[in-house]
């Protein structure tokens, strides 16, 4: 594809041979031809080309894969946008789209020949309409941002990352973000009505509406979670939906994580659908603990938070059926929440759980997996397992009512060979989580990350029809390549490394 | 996050700083969703994230040029990102090291040592800065715009209240900071502050070899100038408080904040690290010290207050809320002597004053001093306070309602029911 040895760690055209037709330049010469190109479309602050301000544009929210991008473009207006893609087509530039690049499967990893669009210059919410209940807003616009200029008017954005005070819109339709409310509420493609963006030739498409279904092949879910391989979004469609009237959470405590596992299979079981069900193991709650001081129970080994809203009576109930079913399934201790800030309080070791691991240990890996509720505890079992093969610690993060499990492997960087265990330690949790029935993403994307984990879910027949939907789209590959979909050649390595699990082979390279 | 420092660094104490703090890094980007100029321009370079990215660079020992130092100059240093962050990363000492690298690695221009060195000599001099102040008043019709928005009309101090009290058999006394800009700018302030303490049984008393805390000359690269005026305050207060003065009072809260670094800026200082450490613990903002001396007086029957005054919004300074993580205790008293609280969006960012920067950066700072007023006005106050002088001098000249320090509205609500 470049100058570059073949082989080399960082050659991505294996994966992606149509990149490989690419015109021959070298990289100055490229680099001299992009910058030509998009100067004309771009103010001069919005393109970035040197390595001094490129390289902070190296990773997104995982930054174990890095990649410094030939050049970054921030464009401030849809027609720059455009504009950019086009020229990228023209030439042949692979493009990485970007949101807030909070991302944790590398989905917005840069392409070593090609440009990084960041999206987060279109920051404008662009209509809010309190009678339809939608919001029409830019791609850049933060998810958090949403329901607080909704809440005026009593409404607000469901899907709640975790990340949601600084995740984007775009980021969310990207990777189909979910969060701890989706159990009731839906992923971000139950929340969209409608978006616009550009296919790669700069093409304008409008999917979906300002109503409920549309006509035709529901081409919306299918751009909703395609990891930036299809299309550019400019604008999304979002519904709103009313606030509850009250909301209230129990947290749960149990003596044992089996125990607590189960008790989230008993409620549902029960008819309950919570608001949000979520677990914390003793490690994560230690770890959030000091800096929330969220009051919790930090000598059990886990705790689950299930929350209910809506009407009072309802909740009341509801609140009341789910204390009953907790204690049932041996919970030690059941606190309701009785205020609204302590409601938050509660929730906000939960939603800072991710980056609070920073707090006791350099550096973690956050695994995103999903298996049947009823297999809970068996997870948590097994992955005791694999912190003794791996000697290494995983502290336990689950949406445990939809079976969406985030295992927070730490590690430390500097020391050599635990990012490798760390690396294989999430490999063998996903490659459980399909021998369990589930699947080896919730709601994180397969990013960089899951390439290998997607030759375990997906058979060749398979994967080559997602091939055909992305060649449908961008025939020559050049949105966001050698991302989401593994190649065969890629399986075929990954297959390879299996025989020798534990040993890994070329433990330097990284393994894309 | 990963990082290898260059030897030239890895070793000495800002290095073993800098090392442990990027190491607390997880990357999560939370940052950015709180940093006034990521929400200007949505360029990662201009976040906390980034900024960390372009500090460890350097540390690195990759060769920086005037870019990172011009995205490192448009931080605010307002310190929201630290509030924000869940991982508990130092991003403001990260940042004074990488500042101080990034220094000695790339000149600045002749024109921006001389504007820099002006701003350091002529603010902290009041021989100097208050006849400009007044000069710039009576010229202010014919002032340039630039300027003429950073000057509000002179407001009258009233008078201090009696020396005597300071002299009474059994006084309490408490230090208020001599300070540099406020007593030109705004000596309301301290005499609205003189006279509440002394409502409140305090004389107050201003050590006469104290000066300018210190602040001015940290934030613009001169950090040996900045440990210099410490010592000298250090000393004067000393004496003070070993003749029974309380506390160290401070009611600029930019100022407050920096007194209480003297024990980290003087760390390496066998002289002056123990007496630093004594005058770190007896300094109080205002806002600390205040809630309970208030506390009787703000339980007296009080008549209704007036519209000029009932409905007010407090901008809390970037000083208070996330260097000094002092929340809701302004709005306590406030609340205390019959306020109503006017909630206003973004509370939690900062107007663009940050010191020097509204010179500095005339550009990012006007377009946030417009989204905090356009922020606070639409909530309909009779009245906007703050607790630092760089905040109300940066949002009063621009203002439609009235712009003042929350003790002169304390000091005016106790005189209406005199």
């Amino acid at each position: 594809m470049n100058s570059r040895p073949a082989g080399s760690a960082r050659d991505y055209s294996i994966m992606n041979p149509s990149v490989a037709t690419a015109p021959r330049y070298d990289a100055d010469a490229r680099r001299f031809v992009l910058r030509q190109a998009l100067s004309d479309v771009l103010p001069v602050q919005c393109l970035l080309t040197g390595a001094e301000e490129t390289t902070p544009f190296e990773c997104d929210g995982l930054s174990a894969f890095r990649q410094v991008p030939f050049a970054v473009a921030l464009p401030e207006t849809e027609a720059q946008v455009r504009d950019v893609l086009r020229a990228c087509h023209d030439l042949k530039i692979p493009v990485v789209a970007r949101g807030a690049g909070t991302g944790l499967s590398g989905g917005a990893m840069p392409h070593a020949d090609g440009l990084v669009l960041s999206l987060a210059k279109l920051n404008r919410i662009l209509e809010l309409d309190p009678v339809a209940c939608t919001a029409r807003v830019e791609p850049g616009v933060r998810n958090l941002a949403v329901s607080e200029a909704a809440a005026p008017h009593g409404l607000y954005y469901a899907p709640d990352p975790s990340s949601q005070i600084a995740c984007s819109i775009g980021g969310n339709v990207a990777e189909n973000s979910g969060g701890v409310h989706c159990l009731k509420y839906g992923l971000t493609v139950h929340n969209v009505l409608g978006l616009r963006g550009y296919t790669i030739d700069g093409e304008a498409v409008t999917l979906g509406g300002a109503a409920l279904d549309a006509p035709g092949l529901d081409l919306l879910a299918l751009a909703i979670g395609s990891e930036g391989l299809l299309l550019v979004v400019t604008e999304v469609t979002l519904k709103l939906i009313p606030k509850p009237k009250i909301a209230q959470v129990v947290m749960a405590s149990f003596d044992d994580v089996v125990k607590a596992g189960d008790a989230v299979a008993a409620i549902v079981a029960a008819g309950i659908i919570p608001a949000g069900l979520e677990m914390m193991d003793r490690k994560a709650t230690a770890a959030v603990e000091p800096f929330v001081r969220a009051g919790y129970d930090l000598n059990a080994e886990a705790i689950l938070l299930a929350e209910s809203d809506g009407t009072l009576e309802e909740v009341a109930d509801e609140i009341a059926e789910i204390e009953r079913v907790l204690r049932a399934a041996g919970s030690t201790q059941c606190i309701v929440s009785q205020s609204e800030a302590e409601r938050l309080k509660f929730w906000s070791g939960r939603k800072n759980a991710f980056p609070a691991a920073g707090r006791i240990s350099p550096d973690y890996y956050c695994m995103d997996g999903t298996i049947p509720r009823k297999h809970l505890g068996r997870m948590l079992r097994a992955i005791e397992e694999m912190e003794k093969k791996y000697t290494l610690r995983c502290m336990n993060v689950f949406h445990a009512g939809d079976g969406n499990l985030h295992p927070l492997i730490l590690f430390d960087a500097h020391e050599p060979g635990e990012w490798e265990r760390a690396d294989r330690f999430g490999a063998d949790i996903l490659e459980l989580c399909v021998a369990l029935g589930g699947t080896i993403t919730g709601e994180h994307g397969v990013g960089v990350e899951k390439l290998g984990s997607m030759c375990v879910q997906f058979a060749p027949a398979e994967r080559e029809a997602f091939f055909a939907i992305k060649r449908a789209f961008d025939a020559d590959g050049l949105l966001n390549p050698g991302k989401a979909i593994p190649t065969l050649a890629r399986c075929a390595e990954y297959g390879r490394m299996h025989v020798h699990a534990g040993a890994l082979p070329f433990a330097d390279l990284p393994r894309f | 996050m990963e990082a290898h420092l260059a030897d030239a660094i890895k070793d000495t104490a800002d290095g073993r700083d800098a090392e442990a703090i990027l190491r607390t890094c997880v990357h999560c980007g939370f940052c950015n969703a709180t940093c006034p100029t990521y929400q200007l321009t949505g360029d990662e370079l201009d976040g906390p994230r980034g900024r960390i990215y372009q500090i460890k660079r350097v540390l690195e020992g990759e060769a920086p040029s005037t870019a990172t130092q011009l995205h490192l100059d448009r931080c605010l240093t307002c310190r929201n990102c630290e509030t924000t962050c869940p991982s508990g990363v130092k991003y403001g000492r990260l940042l004074d090291i990488g500042r101080a690298a990034i220094a000695e690695r790339v000149p600045r221009s002749t024109t921006q040592n001389l504007q820099r060195g002006f701003l350091r000599y002529a603010l902290t001099r009041r021989w100097l800065f208050a006849p400009a102040v007044r000069i710039g008043r009576a010229l202010r019709g014919v002032l340039p715009p630039s300027l003429r928005g950073k000057l509000a009309p002179a407001r009258d101090a009233g008078r201090w209240p009696r020396a005597s009290h300071a002299n009474d058999a059994a006084p309490k006394r408490v230090l208020l900071l001599r300070g540099c800009v406020q007593p030109a700018l705004m000596p309301s302030i301290d005499a609205a502050t003189a006279r509440v303490l002394d409502a409140c049984g305090y004389a107050a008393i201003v050590a006469p070899d104290s000066g300018c805390c210190g602040a001015l000359d940290f934030h613009l690269d001169a950090q040996a100038a900045a440990a210099a005026r410490a010592r000298r305050n250090i000393d004067a207060w000393l004496a003070q408080l070993d003749a029974g003065a309380e506390a160290i009072v401070i009611n600029a809260s930019g100022c407050s904040a920096m007194v209480k670094d003297y024990a980290h800026l003087l760390r390496d200082d066998p002289l002056y690290r123990d007496k630093a450490q004594r005058v770190v613990a007896a300094t109080r903002d205002l806002a600390e010290f205040l809630p309970k001396p208030l506390q009787a007086l703000a339980a007296q029957p009080r008549a209704p207050l007036p519209e000029t005054l009932h409905r007010v919004a407090f901008h809390p300074p970037c000083t208070l809320q996330h260097a000094q993580k002092i929340t809701g205790a302004v709005e306590g008293i406030l609340s205390a002597f019959g306020a109503e609280l006017a909630p206003f969006a973004e509370a939690h960012l900062c107007c663009g004053s940050a010191g020097t920067y509204s010179i500095l950066q005339p550009e990012f700072s006007q377009r946030l001093r417009e989204r905090k007023l356009e922020n606070l006005q639409r909530a309909n106050p009779a009245m906007i306070l703050s607790a630092n002088v760089g905040c109300l001098g940066q949002l009063e000249p621009a203002a439609q309602v009235p712009v003042r320090h929350w003790i002169e509205w304390i000091d005016t609500v106790l005189q209406l029911g005199r």
